[in-house]
């Protein structure tokens, strides 16, 4: 699904240049859940947006699920990320102003799907994280939990392969990290593949395997423990709302 | 369509700044209603009178005065004596060609009790109607013969008509001017060239006359005339008479080519030879012919602080797009987080560009209906003016056009830049920095 080779990231400003990455291999398959840990500034962050298409990086190689993104416009780098990723934030960045059905609609219409179809997607990606009966609702009358699970549903209602979260539970209390850890993991179980930016030992603990990044160098660590998964494949309720 | 969805934003985004969104509607009215005021006005002073003919229809001069006052090379008399007038027109050179002066005088009404009005007149010649493209609503103008017979004929005006005759047919009935009675030929439809081109020395915005009736019938009966006339030389005869040295016909002419003008220039200074040969001339050769808008530039008709008006007009509009770039500015990148969204969620460069350019479209837009508003106010202000062409000042159909073409324009430019620095803010950054 995700291939790096050799990728190095360098920023530059007029007195220093800084080594985000440094000739990072990564490889993960399709429907691995992967947990990347490392302290703060290690990396971890560039790697992510690296991998979502979102920073350039400054040598080495990366395909996407086959497709090699060196040199691709603007233009074909959205597209690409429209179509293959879905992003979770640590704060889970939803549209204030936009209600949850909106928020979900946000990148189906930059897939330019009809009406109808983006209809369904939205209603069924809220009904999944249980917010079924909240899509009028804006994110400012929603917990940080509910917020959280709006954020997973907006990311899986294009049906993307892959889902790269940003510290997913950072910003949430125990209780409600556990439920959206589990809708990731659930996710994960029904065939895509997720990224997990992490600080969190029992996310990490419970992915397939661990990367972990200091310095901007990765290390594939042993893989955690083995990954609870439910026998469910069909994409039903996961909470009440 | 993707634009529906990037205004369905843009109205979100009004509803959420509704201060800021004010500010810009303001700015960007203010100064479209203050420029359209004006170019409304500089519009209609400055108007092609005559569209598709301008440029073949000409004015001609003549230098016939005498010696006084000479200089080489020198602006002619804007006139044309009568006789310089009336051998132009039976020579017959152009493909149309009209003389005239205006003149004024009483109508008696035909009804008992009706007491006598004044109106103005012109007293022409018969291609004066086809080559003006004169409308009628009856009948038609007279012929050159009818001119050589001095016919007792008229065109008379809608209103005239209406006045004279009350909605009956007015073609074949008489009208009485000065105690003389006219057969009257045609009546014309609604008709108001702006600027009153063809006779500048009446008022440059004039409404037309309410008769017309051949010049050589004028001459014959001995009619009031009005406007300037020059004379040089010994005063022995009535300054009208057809030999007197004086200036005071204006002459037209019109090709079927504007290149035909050429030749007739070449005629004018033939036939100035000719004169000064016979002595009638005492100056060299030197004639002008100026299409219609060069005599309107000539005759300096649009007044220049207009003009000036409009100059500072336009700079108040870019004032005010200025800051309504600044609060653009502000607008967007406030928005940066979204921004930072909508690039993750698959959102392209471009794609930013144009929902923020449409929502900057869209303050043009609600900017141009207020500015719209403005602009009625600033023409009603310059119709209360004294000046001859305040009457004209209102706004047409293709001025509303032009208002929101500008004003969408004027916004879209505006949000050029805030839409370039909001397609380019860096996702990454706004993503992590909540």
């Amino acid at each position: 699904m995700l291939q790096m080779k050799n990728i190095s990231k360098l920023y530059r400003t007029e007195l220093v240049q800084t080594h985000a990455l440094r000739a990072l291999d990564l490889n993960v398959r399709a429907g691995e859940l992967l947990a990347v840990t490392g302290p703060s500034g290690s990396g971890k962050t560039t790697l992510l947006n690296i991998a979502g298409l979102l920073e350039d990086f400054s040598a080495g190689e990366y395909r996407l699920d086959g497709v090699d993104v060196r040199g691709l416009s603007d233009d074909a780098r959205s597209r690409l990320r429209n179509q293959k990723i879905g992003f979770i934030f640590q704060s889970f960045n939803l549209i204030p102003d936009l209600n949850l059905f909106d928020n979900v609609d946000v990148p189906l219409r930059y897939r330019g799907l009809g009406r109808a179809e983006r209809k369904q997607r939205i209603e069924s990606a809220l009904e999944r994280v249980g917010l079924a009966s909240r899509m009028k609702h804006y994110p400012a009358e929603l917990s940080g939990g509910q917020q959280q699970r709006a954020a997973i549903a907006r990311a899986l209602a294009g049906e993307p392969p892959l889902l790269l979260a940003d510290e997913p539970t950072g910003n949430l209390d125990s209780q409600m990290a556990r439920e959206v850890l589990e809708i990731l993991e659930q996710l994960n179980a029904q065939g895509a593949t997720v990224v997990i930016v992490t600080h969190d030992p029992e996310i990490a603990a419970r992915a397939q395997r661990n990367v972990h990044i200091v310095d901007g160098v990765a290390t594939d660590l042993e893989a955690g423990p083995a990954l609870i998964r439910g026998s469910e494949k069909r994409l039903g309720p996961i909470f009440a709302a | 369509m993707r634009v529906f969805y990037y205004l369905e934003l843009a109205l979100r985004s009004f509803r959420r700044n509704r201060v800021l969104t004010a500010l810009m509607v303001l700015a960007i009215a203010l100064g479209i209603g203050t420029s359209m005021t004006t170019l409304t006005v500089l519009y209609i002073l400055a108007g092609d009178p005559l569209p598709g003919k301008s440029d073949r229809t000409f004015y001609v001069q003549l230098d016939a005065e005498g010696k006084e006052n000479y200089q080489p090379g020198g602006e002619p008399n804007v006139q044309l004596t009568r006789a310089d007038a009336e051998a132009l027109l039976r020579a017959r050179r152009a493909d149309a060609q009209a003389m005239m002066t205006g003149g004024e005088g009483a109508i008696q009404p035909s009804e008992a009790g009706r007491e006598p009005f004044h109106v103005d007149v012109r007293y022409t010649s018969a291609d004066f109607f086809s080559m003006f493209d004169v409308p009628f609503a009856r009948g038609a103008g007279w012929t050159e013969r009818e001119d050589e017979a001095r016919a007792r004929v008229a065109v008379i005006s809608k209103q005239l008509a209406e006045k004279l005759f009350a909605g009956s047919d007015a073609v074949g009935r008489t009208i009485r001017l000065d105690q003389h009675e006219l057969v009257v030929s045609g009546v014309l439809d609604a008709w108001r060239p702006t600027p009153h081109f063809y006779d500048l020395f009446t008022g440059a915005y004039e409404q037309a006359e309410q008769v017309f009736l051949p010049f050589s019938t004028s001459r014959d009966l001995d009619l009031e005339r009005m406007g300037n006339i020059d004379c040089w030389g010994e005063q022995s005869m009535t300054p009208t008479a057809l030999v007197a040295p004086c200036a005071w016909i204006q002459f037209w002419v019109q090709f079927e080519h504007r290149d035909q003008a050429a030749a007739y220039r070449d005629f004018l200074v033939h036939y100035s030879e000719q004169q000064h040969e016979s002595g009638r001339f005492v100056r060299p050769p030197n004639v002008r012919l100026r299409n219609v808008m060069e005599w309107l530039d000539e005759g300096k008709v649009v007044p220049s602080d207009v003009r000036l008006q409009t100059w500072l007009a336009f700079a108040f509009l870019a004032v005010c797009l200025l800051n309504t770039v600044g609060l653009l500015l502000a607008k967007f990148l406030r928005r940066s987080q979204e921004i930072g969204v909508r690039r993750a969620l698959g959102a392209s460069r471009r794609a930013i560009f144009v929902q923020f350019l449409v929502e900057a479209g869209s303050v043009g837009l609600v900017g141009g209906v207020l500015g719209l508003g403005l602009a009625w106010l600033g023409l009603w202000a310059v119709r209360q003016q004294p000046q001859d062409y305040a009457s004209l000042a209102a706004l047409d159909p293709s001025m509303l056009a032009v208002t929101f073409v500008l004003a969408v324009a004027s916004s879209c430019a505006a949000g050029l830049l805030p839409a370039w620095r909001a397609a380019h803010v860096t996702p990454a950054l706004q993503l992590k920095s909540q």
